[in-house]
C-alpha cells in the first residue's frame, strides 16, 4: 500500500458526492484501485477506465483517467477497440456481475479466449443492484432477489473458472474485507500482460443484503471473512471443511501469447511479404 | 348499454400494466428489467410466484433475450408478452422485424425513455420512434389508465386475423411509469371475457400440421410480397384499433379512437401531441378557450399506422397547427417524426394548414404550462399573419 496517498488528485471532485448507498463496497474497490494505479505510478494520461451500465460502473465518472461510460455489457467490446487502435495504453474494464455475466457474457468469452492486454475488475455483489435487486448469473442458487422471491432456481456460474478455462492468463478472486490483497491482486492484474479478471465479492447492503437477510455492512464483510478461504489455507484444508466455502487469491496465472503482439505480428509479416 | 363492474384503484402506470398483464394472463412472460419499466415485469414476477397467473415466467440475460423468446413463444402458438425501455428496446431491433415479419401477435408496453448518449434515463419518445419502421403498432398513452386499457385492447388488435402484427404500448417513463393515478380497473372475469382464448394460426406445436416458420427465401421468393401483405395488415389495422376501441368503450365507458380531438370544431388553430404531455396541452388549452382564444388540440393515440386520413379531415379546416413532437429525427431541419408524417399526408389535401413544429421534453426536460403558453401564443400568431416565422423550435432549450 502506498504511504501517502493522496486519493483526491485521482478523482473528479466536483462529480462528488457519489451515488452509492452507505456501505455499499464500490468504493471500497474503486479506492483499492486507485491505490493500485498510484503504486505502480501509472501516468493517468495513459490509463484508459471503460465501464459498462450498474451501480458499479458508475466508477469511470468519478475517475479522472481517461475514462468512457459506455452500454449495458458492452464494456469489453469498447475497450478491445481502444487496446487495438493504441495498445500502449492501459485499458481496464470496471463493471458488474450482470454487466459481464448476464447481457455481456459473450465479450467476456472472447476477451478471455483472445487474451487481449485488458484487466477486467467484476464487482460482484451477486445482484443487479441499480435496476433493484434482480439475480445475476452469479447470484447463488437458493438467494433472494426481486426476481426470485421464493428463492433462487439457477444454478450460479463460477465466472473466474469460465474465464480460466477460456483463456484469460491471470484470474484472481478478491474480497471487499481484504483491501489490501485487493490491491496486490489489481497490481499483479495490470502488470500481467495479457487478460487479467479480479472478480471482486463485494456487498451491496441494500438489496442483495436486505432480500438474503445478511445484515448491514459490516455483517456482510464478516460473512465474507466467514465464507472464504483462500487458496493457500484450502491446500491444507480437508474436502469437508471446504464445503461451502468460496475460494478466494490467484486462482490462475501463466503465460499465453498476447492479442495485440499477435496482431502486430501478423500486419509487419503481411507487410514483410507485400515488399 | 351495461358498463362492466370496476374498481377504483390508486397505482403507478408501471403496476396499472402489471394488473392488465396478470388479468390476460399470457402464456408467456419474458423478463428483463430497465429503468423505468422494470416494475412492470417484477410486479409481474410477483404474480408468477405467488401462482396467480398460469404464465411461463422467462427471466433471461438481455432484451435480444426476451424478444427472442416471445418470438419462440409466439411460434409455438402462445400468447406472449414483455415489457422494456430505451437501451432495451434498441437492443431488441433485429428481432422487432422478425416479430413482425413473422406476423407473430404480441404485445410489448415500452415505457419511453430517450436513448444514450450521453447517458439519460428520462422521458422521451426517442426509443419508440426509432422502431418507428420496424413493422409494430404503436399506441400512446396519456396516463395510467390508458396504459392499462391500451394493454388490454392491445390483445385484440394484435390477435385479429386481418391484422396479426405485434403492439407496442406507450407510457411516459417516470411521469405515467412512476406517478400515482387514479384509475378504474375491470374485474378479472372481465379481461378474461374481451381479451378471449388466442388462436394461432400455424403452431410449432401442432405435430399433425408441421410447419416451417422464418425461412431463408431467397433472391426469387415471395420476400417483397410478405413485405406488402405485412403493409396490408397495417391498413387493416385502422379499423381495427377503432373497432376494437368502441367495444371496449361498450365494456367500461370509455371508448378509443385512433386520436382524441379537443375543441376543434371551433379552433382555428391546434396543438397535436402525444403522450403524458397531452394533460398539460388540454389544461392550457383550456384556460385558453375559456378567455376566448380559437385554439384546439388533438392528443394522437395511434402513430403506427398513422391516421393520415383522420387527420387531415380533423386539421384541414385549421389556418395553423403545432406538432409537439418528444424526440428529432435529425433529417436537418425536418422537424420531428409526428411533424414530418402529418406534413407529408397534408400534401395532397387542398385546403391545408400552416404548420410548425415544437420539438420538447427531450432527456425528461420538463413542459411546464409557460412553455405551451408561448408556442400557442406563437401558433396564433402564425394562424393571425398567415405567415410562419420559424417552422422547427425547440421548446425548454437552455440559452
Ligand atoms: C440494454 C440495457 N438493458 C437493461 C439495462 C438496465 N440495467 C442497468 S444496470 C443493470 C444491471 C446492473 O447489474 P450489475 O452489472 O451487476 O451492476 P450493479 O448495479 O450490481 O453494480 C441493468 C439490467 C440497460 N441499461 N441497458
Ligand atoms: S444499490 Fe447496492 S450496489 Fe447499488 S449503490 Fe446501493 S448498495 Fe451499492
Ligand atoms: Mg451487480
Amino acid at each position: 500500500m502506498p504511504k501517502s496517498f493522496n486519493v483526491n488528485k485521482y478523482l473528479r471532485m466536483d462529480k462528488m458526492p457519489h451515488i452509492w448507498c452507505p456501505g455499499c463496497g464500490n468504493g471500497m474497490v474503486m479506492s483499492a484501485f486507485l491505490r493500485a494505479v498510484d503504486s505502480l505510478q501509472l501516468d493517468p494520461n495513459r490509463v484508459v477506465v471503460v465501464s459498462g451500465i450498474g451501480c458499479s460502473s458508475r466508477i469511470s465518472g468519478y475517475l479522472d483517467f481517461n475514462t468512457l461510460h459506455t452500454t449495458h455489457g458492452r464494456p469489453l467490446a469498447f475497450a478491445t477497440g481502444i487496446k487495438l487502435a493504441e495498445p500502449t495504453l492501459e485499458v481496464v474494464v470496471i463493471t458488474g456481475d450482470g454487466d459481464a455475466t448476464a447481457i455481456g457474457g459473450n465479450h467476456f468469452l472472447h476477451s478471455c479466449r483472445r487474451n487481449i492486454n485488458i484487466t477486467l475488475i467484476v464487482i460482484n455483489n451477486y445482484i443487479y443492484g441499480m435496476t433493484g435487486g434482480q439475480y445475476s448469473p452469479l447470484t447463488h442458487k437458493g438467494d433472494f432477489a426481486t426476481t426470485a422471491p421464493y428463492g433462487n432456481v439457477e444454478p450460479e456460474l463460477d465466472m473466474c473458472k469460465v474465464a480460466e478455462s477460456a483463456g484469460a492468463t491471470y484470474v484472481a478472486r478478491g474480497v471487499t474485507y481484504k483491501p489490501v490483497s485487493m490491491e496486490d491482486m489489481i497490481i499483479k492484474a495490470l502488470e500481467n500482460k495479457g487478460f487479467s479478471l479480479v472478480e471482486i465479492l463485494s456487498q451491496c447492503p441494500v438489496y442483495y443484503g436486505r432480500m438474503n437477510k445478511k445484515g448491514d455492512a459490516v455483517e456482510m464483510l464478516k460473512w465474507q471473512k466467514e465464507n472464504t478461504v483462500t487458496m493457500k489455507a484450502a491446500a491444507q484444508m480437508a474436502p469437508s471443511a471446504l464445503k461451502g466455502k468460496i475460494i478466494t487469491g490467484v486462482l490462475s496465472s501463466r503465460y499465453r501469447p498476447e492479442y495485440t503482439e499477435e496482431y502486430e505480428n501478423v500486419i509487419q509479416q503481411a507487410q514483410e511479404s507485400a515488399q | 348499454m351495461v358498463i362492466a363492474k370496476s374498481n377504483t384503484l390508486a397505482l403507478q402506470g408501471t403496476e396499472a400494466v402489471a394488473l392488465a398483464m396478470k388479468q390476460i394472463n399470457p402464456d408467456m412472460v419474458a423478463a428483463y428489467p430497465i429503468t423505468p419499466q422494470t416494475e412492470i415485469v417484477q410486479g409481474f414476477s410477483q404474480f408468477v410466484a405467488d401462482g396467480e397467473v398460469d404464465t411461463h415466467l422467462v427471466n433471461v440475460e438481455s432484451e435480444h433475450s426476451a424478444m427472442s423468446a416471445c418470438i419462440g413463444g409466439a411460434s409455438a402458438g402462445g400468447r406472449v408478452m414483455t415489457a422494456t425501455s430505451s437501451q432495451g428496446l434498441a437492443l431488441m431491433w433485429e428481432l422487432l422485424y422478425i416479430a413482425s415479419g413473422l406476423r407473430l401477435p404480441m404485445v410489448m408496453p415500452n415505457v419511453n425513455r430517450t436513448l444514450s448518449a450521453p447517458i439519460n434515463i428520462h422521458c422521451d419518445h426517442s426509443d419508440s420512434m426509432g422502431a418507428r419502421d420496424a413493422g409494430w403498432i404503436h399506441l400512446f398513452s396519456e396516463n395510467a389508465q390508458e396504459a392499462y386499457d391500451n394493454t388490454l385492447q392491445a390483445v385484440r388488435i394484435s390477435e385479429h386475423p386481418q391484422v396479426r402484427l405485434p403492439v407496442m404500448v406507450l407510457l411516459d417513463g417516470f411521469i405515467i411509469s412512476h406517478s400515482l393515478d387514479r384509475m378504474e380497473s375491470l374485474e378479472d372475469s372481465t379481461v378474461k371475457e374481451f381479451v378471449d382464448v388466442f388462436k394461432p394460426e400455424f403452431s410449432l406445436l401442432d405435430a399433425k400440421t408441421p410447419t416451417c416458420i422464418g425461412a431463408f427465401d431467397g433472391l426469387y421468393g415471395y420476400f417483397f410480397e410478405f413485405k406488402r401483405q405485412q403493409e396490408e395488415a397495417m391498413r387493416n389495422a385502422f379499423q381495427v384499433v377503432k373497432d376494437v376501441g368502441k367495444e371496449y368503450g361498450e365494456l367500461t365507458g370509455r371508448p378509443y379512437g385512433v386520436f382524441e380531438a379537443f375543441g376543434l370544431e371551433d379552433a382555428e388553430f391546434a396543438i397535436i401531441v402525444l403522450g403524458s404531455a397531452a394533460g398539460t396541452v388540454r389544461h392550457e388549452v383550456e384556460c385558453m378557450r375559456s378567455r376566448g382564444i380559437p385554439i384546439g388540440m388533438i392528443k394522437l393515440r395511434l402513430f403506427r399506422p398513422f391516421p393520415a386520413n383522420e387527420l387531415i379531415e380533423a386539421v384541414s379546416h385549421l389556418k395553423a397547427v403545432a406538432v409537439f413532437d418528444r424526440s428529432d429525427t435529425f433529417a436537418g431541419g425536418m422537424g420531428g417524426p409526428v411533424f414530418t408524417d402529418l406534413r407529408s399526408a397534408l400534401y395532397e389535401s387542398e385546403k391545408k394548414p400552416l404548420m410548425v413544429n415544437y420539438i420538447y421534453g427531450l432527456g425528461g426536460r420538463d413542459l411546464p404550462v409557460e412553455l405551451i403558453n408561448k408556442a400557442a401564443t406563437e401558433l396564433e400568431q402564425v394562424a393571425q399573419s398567415g405567415q410562419v416565422k420559424e417552422k422547427i423550435n425547440y421548446l425548454g432549450l437552455k440559452e
